[in-house]
């Protein structure tokens, strides 16, 4: 059997070659089928209003320019203001920071009490902390904002973090908690008996092989809390609302002509920052999610 | 004086007692093995000790202080781990300095703590490096290294060897041996492995089912087990068990065996009868070591209570210095230890002498030794 085994990689039967063609041709199908929706946004994007109203969906620009994304930046109406969506990108930058290094930390805290800190009872506050996972967004929307109003931030970019937070705690609890069970307890026993406590075996043992999993939770968070629109618009006040409150603003705005570039791109900025996220920490997020799967 | 005394220790996990009334007194300077099937709580044990569990009735001391409520670090132990628990994050260096910058030592006392440990376990050249670049050996170097920086009255010892392979195994055992005989701190030490119990031990206590079977000495404990169980589990290959019939033949006490060709040999048990008499006609257990059952061996020679039986070479297990033999002896297996050259192919009858002096005696029912 090993002397007929092709000794060169490729050098495979017409039957496997075939295989293949087959394999690679759905999954190329596959992949425009997804990058086709993406592919029209931009270039409708960068095209004038003569050309969209004149041209094919899906034909190249007659003429390229960048006016529709300027004017999406900066210029182009929600509602009764005409600023851009310049303003609502940096709401959303300044909810999500916080709300996703929050609620990463808290969730890793969470997760190293439940692995590694076990007390009585801990598995069914772990099994009720997971409940949260599965709890639709719309049945805490009145609850909440009454626990806001009494805290006092509701309508506001605190009030938002704050709901973020807490929506994120089962996730990233969850997340941290499965990745640090994988994590010998004898670590820990070890760090114990060299007289270390609570913070320090956190901070010096844990913490610095928890690389992986952070990757992944901080894409996580980044991608579910810049995405949500529900709580944005919900939650958020008059000045403080996210971008993507601000692109349905944009886009259901009807006065005049319907400027298909400028929602086109103003889709595309809302969208951007997620997509950077995924193509930058993308392998570290897949190499994250199946750290510990194997041993060594 | 001693360093460790144990009273009478229960524990419990839910509603399952794993310890069940264990009491040990170790002498300052000792290496004492706790050795065991596993489940049998030798490790919970351990765990107890270095207080990473809680008792649930009992009394630990260490150094004539009673330590039930004290937090692992206050008690001045350290412990080395099965999976060495090295800090993966931190270089070898750094693993042995961590313990005493958690405690607050000066940073040059440091410093010439791990050199000094790192040049009595020679992997000073390894200092830089992270766990993950280290050998299976040189992490056991490392776990063995951090225990010893700490300088404590006692080290532990949680199965230290199984990770490591068969050779590497021996020879770290040897050195664990020298390492004890040189620092003389007090050790216990946790195995299931038999051998590596013999071989290292002061004492060793021998533990089934949360309970302390014998306490001894490795040499006690081969010649004179106080039931089946520590006979059965100290030795390699294991000592036969051989059900048979007590009968007074011509004024002496003795078992009757019998061969697969029906042959019987009557042999009298000599020393004292004493105690004898209730068993005459009933089965007793009848516990003879390879090693006794042999043939071919010079020192045999002129033993009074030699005597000569003959039995069929049913397999052969040659080993090199001498071959094992197994033969069918009332109708169970036995292994005979022999010397290569007078070995029978398989098939073949040959003779076999059993030394009644290192024979044993065992109740059925019980499984505890018959004193004689």
């Amino acid at each position: 059997m090993p002397s007929k085994m092709p000794l060169i990689v490729g050098a495979r039967s017409p039957g496997a070659i075939a295989g293949r063609i087959l394999i690679y041709t759905l999954l190329s199908l596959a992949a425009l089928y997804f990058l086709i929706p993406f592919f029209v946004m931009a270039i409708t994007s960068v095209k004038t209003m003569d050309d969209i109203r004149t041209g094919h969906l899906i034909a190249w620009p007659r003429e390229f320019t960048l006016e529709a994304w300027d004017k999406a930046w900066s210029s182009a109406c929600t509602g009764i203001n005409c600023v851009g969506m310049k303003g609502y990108f940096l709401n959303s930058v300044q909810m999500v920071i916080p709300a996703v290094l929050i609620s990463t930390m808290i969730g890793a805290v969470n997760g190293y009490v439940f692995s590694k800190w076990r007390f009585k009872g801990s598995e069914m506050l772990f099994a009720f902390l997971l409940l949260g996972c599965f709890i639709p967004f719309q049945i805490i929307l009145l609850p909440m904002s009454q626990t806001l109003g009494f805290l006092g931030i509701a309508q506001s970019s605190y009030g938002l973090i704050f709901v973020h937070i807490v929506y994120g705690l089962p996730f990233t609890t969850l997340f941290f908690r499965n990745y640090y069970v994988t994590i010998p307890d004898e670590l820990v026993k070890a760090a114990k008996i060299d007289g270390a406590g609570f913070w320090r075996i956190f901070w010096k043992i844990i913490l610095p092989v928890s690389a992986p999993i952070f990757v992944v939770v901080i894409i996580w968070q980044t991608t579910q809390i810049w995405n949500d629109f529900l709580f944005g618009v919900v939650f958020s006040g008059s000045d403080s609302q996210p971008i993507t409150v601000a692109l349905n603003n944009l886009v259901n705005t009807s006065t005049g002509v319907k400027e298909y570039n400028v929602d086109m791109a103003a889709a595309i900025i809302a969208g951007l920052p997620t997509l950077l996220v995924y193509i930058v920490a993308g392998k570290y997020f897949l190499r994250g999610l199946t750290a510990g799967a194997v041993k060594g | 004086m001693a360093s460790l005394i144990i009273s009478n220790i229960r524990k419990w996990f839910g509603t399952n007692e794993v310890l069940k009334g264990v009491s040990l007194s170790v002498e300052s300077g000792e290496f004492l093995v706790l050795v065991g099937p596993s489940g049998c709580g030798k490790s919970t044990l351990l765990n107890l000790i270095a207080g990473l569990e809680t008792i649930t009735s009992g009394e630990i001391k260490i150094e004539d202080q009673v330590v039930n409520d004290v937090r692992p670090k206050d008690r001045d132990i350290a412990m080395v781990f099965q999976s060495y628990a090295l800090y993966p994050s931190m270089n070898v260096k750094k693993n042995l300095a961590f313990g005493l910058e958690t405690r607050g030592v000066p940073k040059e006392e440091v410093e010439n703590t791990v050199q000094r440990v790192a040049s009595m376990l020679q992997i000073s050249e390894l200092l830089n490096r992270k766990p993950s670049q280290l050998s299976g050996g040189q992490r056991q170097r490392v776990a063995m290294g951090r225990a010893l920086a700490r300088d404590p009255v006692i080290f532990l010892f949680d199965e230290p060897l199984s990770n490591l392979d068969a050779k590497l195994r021996v020879e770290m055992r040897t050195e664990i041996k020298e390492l004890h005989q040189r620092i003389k701190t007090t050790i216990v030490y946790v195995t299931h492995d038999q051998i590596e119990a013999m071989t290292l031990a002061d004492r060793i206590a021998v533990m089934k089912d949360g309970i302390i079977h014998q306490f001894d000495t490795p040499q006690q404990l081969y010649d004179n087990p106080a039931n089946m169980f520590v006979a059965g589990f100290i030795g390699s290959p294991a000592m036969n068990f051989i059900t048979c019939r007590m009968v007074k033949k011509s004024k002496q006490v003795g078992v009757v065996l019998e061969n697969r060709n029906g042959e019987s040999f009557f042999l009298p048990v000599g020393k004292s009868e004493k105690g004898l008499e209730k068993w005459l006609d009933h089965d007793v257990i009848f516990g003879i070591r390879p090693e006794r059952i042999a043939s071919g061996f010079y020192e045999q020679e002129g033993n009074p209570q030699m005597h000569e039986i003959e039995c069929i070479v049913e397999v052969l297990e040659p080993t090199g210095p001498d071959t094992l033999v197994f033969v069918n002896i009332n109708g169970g297996k036995v292994t005979c230890r022999v010397s290569p050259h007078a070995t029978k192919p398989p098939g073949e009858s040959m003779k076999l002498m059993i030394d009644m002096s290192k024979a044993l005696l065992f109740d059925p029912e019980t499984q505890k030794r018959i004193r004689t």
